[in-house]
């Protein structure tokens, strides 16, 4: 007979830790690609002056999403905040369309 | 599970050095090698006496490359100037076994025949952010790296309640205590300068790794990316007709004065042969923090003029300031000398950073302590070696043996693998203390052992004002009291502290 029993400590901070680390890594590289793409379409300058700068401010995301994936005060908020930010950006940069 | 932000920061910035500790120690070690590169090229080529202007040396070389390699598509060429007095020359070679070649020519003959043959200090640049694996994986690899680097970095600073008053804090002999003041002295020290590293290093590999703004506003459209970011880059396809190319003299002459006061630096030849040849002139990436340089492009068969540009968009200075901020080339001595101080810093801050991830953990003695123990010393000690291995084979390797180059880079591995291995085998404080000596020895009579190959060094060097290898002689035998120094120090450790003797070392 198996009883139904809820996970242990132990297997929750495993996956709690799992998780801060895939939003530090993956998610912190996915908010810098959406950086890029919502900086640099969103940029009101000459469309090749807004690649460059939007590639070089794209370099401060993922130190700053490896930061709050580890600061937050859960893994659902750390993984929260990182791809809830990446979702905006991407949103941002797909309805501003490239630029012509 | 209620953590503080500094326990959190410390695991983050524990695991996030640890990870690539030793790729990042190989990183930053041969990066600060790197700053002497021109240096290190011209002691590995001893034969090399000759010195000409650079456009002499310029047209020593296109005409050396008319005669031996007419059918290359381009011919990508570095002007000698005061600290480097070979051309360095990159071209298409389908004979040679990377499809490309990368050499020296004498400044006087053009000719790469009369001198070893060797990479120079080219390997260890290349090696610095191409980890010697194939493209673009090293690079990858090397920017992740720099990532983890910059995290760690940054979180270093957030767990440091007292980061000014851990500057003047040093207190030696007390075991782990003393290896977070070396620590957090060696890093807190130079942190602008780590910082400033790390970050611009990242920047140098960013079209690599972030194509993704290139991507938004051009979508697929890569040649309209290139031509937009270079507009002063002038392209045309071959014209399928032979031509030959103007003298290279007065064009060299013209982009000269037009950089009005600046050296002549790159230059250019795409399809060398053909009648739609371009010579394009760059000015010395000496003259400028920012590595991008003011061109002037010349049909290669009248040598007139067909365009000449200088970098002003705001973006695109920020850039290359911050590319020329990493490569350093813009540095006078003494600013040369601070980074290759710095550069020893942050590899001292490394190299603590993995001793001191043994030392709190000195009750543990599981596969993954020894394998970080053992991994320490193969890197930390072994790498100095390895990197002194290489300029033992460019003295000792024969003149004409067939691929040579690629010999000297064998040296620098094996030695680096059998100082790994070396590590495995020895007691762990036997290996360290050893190895150091190994390296120290190796640094001091290379000095000797050059002098008779070459002739070249020593005493005949300074009464002679043979400043380069008088310079490098002085720096070897630093070096080997660096060595000695640290080797003497490691077997004067007695681990008395009595907080070590609550659990023994294992043995």
């Amino acid at each position: 007979m198996t009883v139904f029993r809820p996970p242990s400590a132990a297997l929750r901070q495993c996956v709690g830790l799992a998780a801060r680390i895939a939003s530090a890594s993956i998610g912190g590289y996915a908010l810098a690609v959406a950086t890029a793409f919502a900086v640099a379409r969103g940029l009101p300058i000459s469309r090749v002056e807004a690649m460059t700068t939007a590639s070089l401010l794209a370099i401060l995301a993922m130190p700053a999403a490896a930061i709050w994936s580890f600061a937050a005060p859960g893994p659902r908020s750390a993984t929260a905040g990182v791809f809830g930010l990446t979702t905006l950006f991407a949103l941002a940069a797909w309805l501003l369309g490239q630029p012509a | 599970m209620k953590r503080s932000l500094r326990q959190s920061m410390s695991g983050l910035h524990t695991w996030s050095g640890l990870l690539l500790g030793w790729l990042l120690f190989a990183i930053t070690l041969s990066g600060t090698a790197t700053v002497f590169r021109s240096e290190i090229s011209g002691w590995m080529r001893p034969e090399v006496t000759a010195v000409a202007p650079p456009a002499k040396a310029i047209e020593a070389a296109v005409g050396w490359l008319a005669r031996a390699h007419p059918k290359a598509a381009g011919w990508y060429l570095a002007a000698p100037d005061d600290r480097l007095a070979t051309v360095q020359a990159v071209f298409d070679d389908p004979a040679a076994p990377a499809g490309y070649r990368d050499i020296a020519l004498d400044p006087s003959t053009g000719s790469p025949d009369a001198m070893r043959a060797t990479l120079g200090g080219e390997f260890l640049y290349r090696f610095h952010f191409e980890l010697q694996l194939p493209y673009p994986w090293g690079r990858i690899l090397a920017s992740a790296a720099a990532m983890l680097m910059l995290i760690a970095l940054i979180s270093g600073i957030i767990i440091h309640a007292r980061i000014f008053k851990d500057v003047f804090t040093l207190r030696p002999g007390k075991g782990k205590r003393s290896w977070l003041d070396a620590h957090n002295v060696l890093g807190v020290l130079a942190l602008p300068f780590h910082l400033m590293i790390t970050a611009t290093g990242i920047v140098t590999l960013l079209t690599l790794t972030m194509p993704w703004a290139a991507m938004a506003n051009y979508g697929q459209d890569l040649a309209r990316t290139f031509a937009e970011q270079s507009p002063g880059l002038v392209s045309r396809p071959a014209a399928g007709t032979p031509e030959t190319l103007a003298p290279i003299g007065p064009m060299l002459a013209e982009a000269e004065r037009r950089f009005a006061g600046g050296r002549i630096g790159r230059v250019s030849i795409a399809n060398p042969a053909d009648a739609n040849s371009v010579v394009t002139v760059a000015n010395h990436d000496g003259d400028q923090l920012a590595y991008r340089q003011s061109t002037v492009s010349f049909d290669g068969g009248s040598g007139r003029v067909m365009g000449a540009y200088a970098e002003s968009r705001p973006a695109q200075q920020t850039y290359a300031a911050l590319y020329g901020l990493h490569m350093a080339r813009f540095a006078p001595w003494v600013s040369r000398w601070l980074y290759f101080g710095c550069g020893l810093a942050l590899a001292g801050t490394i190299a603590t950073g993995l001793v001191l991830w043994l030392q709190a953990r000195q009750g543990a003695a599981g596969p993954g302590h020894m394998l970080v123990a053992r991994l320490n010393i193969g890197t930390i000690a072994g790498l100095p070696i390895a990197m002194l291995a290489l300029l033992w084979g460019n003295r000792l390797l024969p003149f004409g043996l067939a691929g040579r180059e690629g010999a000297e880079v064998s040296v620098f591995f094996w030695a680096w693998g059998a100082a790994i291995l070396f590590g495995f085998l020895r007691p762990v404080r036997r290996a360290w203390i050893e190895l150091f000596w190994v390296a120290a020895a190796g640094a001091a009579l290379l000095p000797f052992a050059s002098f008779a190959l070459t002739g070249r060094g020593l005493w005949v060097a300074i009464l002679g004002g043979d400043r380069l290898f008088w310079g490098f002689d002085l720096m070897l035998f630093a070096l080997a009291a660096l060595f000695a120094a640290i080797a003497r120090k490691i077997a004067a450790h007695r681990a008395p502290a009595p907080r070590r003797r609550r659990t023994p070392a294992p043995a």
